[in-house]
């Protein structure tokens, strides 16, 4: 078992958070033996903003959240915090982040998260595509005084 | 004195039944799916989302499915949910300049950095109905654009994406940042800042809201508040009742992290995106015994894409700071603080205006016997009224 980094927790963390949940599914449909610390759990998050956007926060509203903690008969304790109310999403996210803390980390990496960065990246670049692709233009007409 | 009264029962369970036969509507059309309504109404999700103050799209359709396409009704389902639900904590404030944009543009700067991006707007259509959309199938639809819409070659394939000229990167490697407007008037000190500070919000779902309400209050009571409500108070006033001489600075549409610090970890992670509509408006102010003539400010956010609630929840925003600000109070609606956030919550409002509706009659039966005693005593008193 090895502590890992915070930054690449937290990384790892995100990418599984972020992903939807049956594509998690699908990249890791058996999941290993473990015990719940804390069984999948609906809940709300308060989304807060900032006035002006720069300023104090503010209580914008809610967010469905579902959390899960669980521990591998090795040892490592995994968390997970998950947008929405799916359950076997956030036991899945929880037992990966557990076992990324073993020496399985390096497959998992490459067989579940890589493939889920590249996706989530994939989306966004093809949105931010489509946004570019309404970007305005703008031209100055000749005007009657240049004539 | 109240008098029990049975007998309903049964007429309440059909009418029940009636409801849900009616609401599933001619068994000879499919049945509309949940994903249906998310995907295709989502501007309707939307908006259960932003009043119903929960972001769950799912729940949002499923709770106008049930509402039979009642948006109020479905918010009162929203907000009943909610209620239900463990408060699990308080994210971090989302970083709005960090959004992945879909629209973002300016009324007040033709040429700001990173440009403008119309996004996915009904602006500039022509408001004619279109029978296409009518016909059983679908036809295709194939952006116009010669460049950057659609398919974007080499995204699918892995292969690196052109980069967007609506970013630019952030310090020290974070995300891409879209930076506003404002920003830009603040440089040179022609508009308020909005300093940040750590302090916790008040919460109007925790604690009853007092009045008079500090800036954050007010605008959770409006970001939760009816799009109709504010709308109408807005609108009041460019028509002069509090005018406030506002210009759209900016408003963007698109996605931002939400991020929660977790105790279990001892760290701040990303759970998930909401996508969210920002507006900040630039007002004229003439300066104040305290202040130097400047531009201030109105903010409105909103969950969804819903932009028309973002912009009056802007205007009504600064219209409220009038006293923050040393501005006079015209007696204008959207200035009152109690006025406006007394009655911008449609679940209050419907449920205290419908309730009238349900049975009064004992309250009724003391009207009845007051007038019939009145009349009667005027009756047996016809010289003395002479």
């Amino acid at each position: 078992m090895t502590s890992p980094a915070p930054e690449a927790r937290k990384a790892w963390i995100a990418t599984l958070a972020k992903a939807p949940p049956g594509r998690l599914a699908e990249l890791m449909p058996e999941l290993p033996p473990h015990d719940l610390l804390r069984a999948p759990e609906v809940g709300a998050v308060m989304v807060r903003g900032r006035i002006g956007g720069t300023g104090a926060a503010f209580n914008l509203g809610e967010m469905t959240v579902t959390r899960c903690s669980v521990r591998l008969p090795s040892g490592p304790v995994g968390h997970a915090w998950v947008q929405g109310r799916d359950r076997a999403h956030a036991r899945r996210a929880a037992v990966i982040d557990a076992l990324m803390q073993t020496e399985a980390a390096p497959d998992l990496a490459a067989r579940i998260l890589a493939p889920l960065r590249a996706e989530a990246e994939a989306r966004r670049a093809a949105r931010a595509a489509k946004a570019a692709g309404t970007k305005v233009e703008f031209f100055t007409m000749v005007r009657g005084e240049d004539q | 004195m109240y008098v029990a009264v049975k007998g309903g029962e049964r007429a309440i369970d059909n009418a029940h039944g009636w409801l849900a036969e009616e609401r599933r509507g001619d068994r000879a059309v499919p049945e509309l799916t949940i994903p249906q309504i998310r995907e295709q109404m989502t501007l309707a999700v939307n908006r259960v989302m932003a009043e119903g103050s929960l972001y769950d799209p799912d729940l949002a359709a499923l709770a106008i499915k049930q509402a039979r396409g009642d948006l109020i009704e479905a918010i009162f389902l929203i907000r009943a949910y909610r209620t239900t639900l463990p408060r699990l904590a308080g994210s971090r404030p989302v970083d709005t300049a960090a959004m992945a944009v879909d629209r973002r543009i300016s009324a007040t700067f033709k040429d700001l950095p990173g440009g403008q991006v119309l996004g996915p707007t009904f602006d500039y259509t022509h408001r004619l109905l279109d029978f296409a959309l009518m016909a059983e199938a679908e036809p295709p639809t194939p952006l116009p654009s010669p460049r950057g819409g659609g398919e974007v070659p080499g995204a699918a394939a892995g292969q690196e994406a052109p980069p967007s000229p609506l970013v630019e990167e952030g310090w020290g490697g974070g995300p891409p940042r879209v930076p506003h407007v404002t920003g830009f008037l603040n440089r040179d000190g022609l508009i308020e800042a909005a300093p940040s500070s750590g302090a916790t919000p008040p919460d109007l779902t925790r604690a009853p809201m007092e009045l008079p309400a500090d800036r954050a209050l007010r605008l959770q009571a409006l970001a939760r508040g009816d799009e109709g409500f504010l709308l109408g108070l807005a609108y009041s006033t460019q028509r002069g009742y509090g005018r406030t001489h506002a210009f759209v600075g900016e408003l963007r549409i698109g996605r931002v992290a939400v991020e929660v610090e977790i105790p279990e970890l001892g760290f701040a992670v990303e759970i998930g995106e909401i996508e969210l509509t920002e507006c900040e408006t630039v007002n004229q102010f003439k300066g104040s015994k305290t202040e130097p003539p400047q531009f201030t400010r109105g903010y409105g956010l909103v969950m969804g894409q819903s932009e028309r609630k973002a912009i009056a929840m802007s205007l009504v925003d600064r219209a409220l700071r009038w006293q923050d600000l040393g501005e006079d109070f015209t007696g204008a609606p959207a200035q009152d603080e109690e006025f406006v956030l007394m009655h911008c919550d449609n679940i209050q409002a419907t449920g205290f205006l419908e309730h009238i509706k349900l049975p009064h009659y004992v309250d009724f039966q003391a009207e009845l016997e007051l007038v019939r005693r009145l009349r009667a005593e005027a009756e047996t008193m016809p010289e003395a009224a002479e």
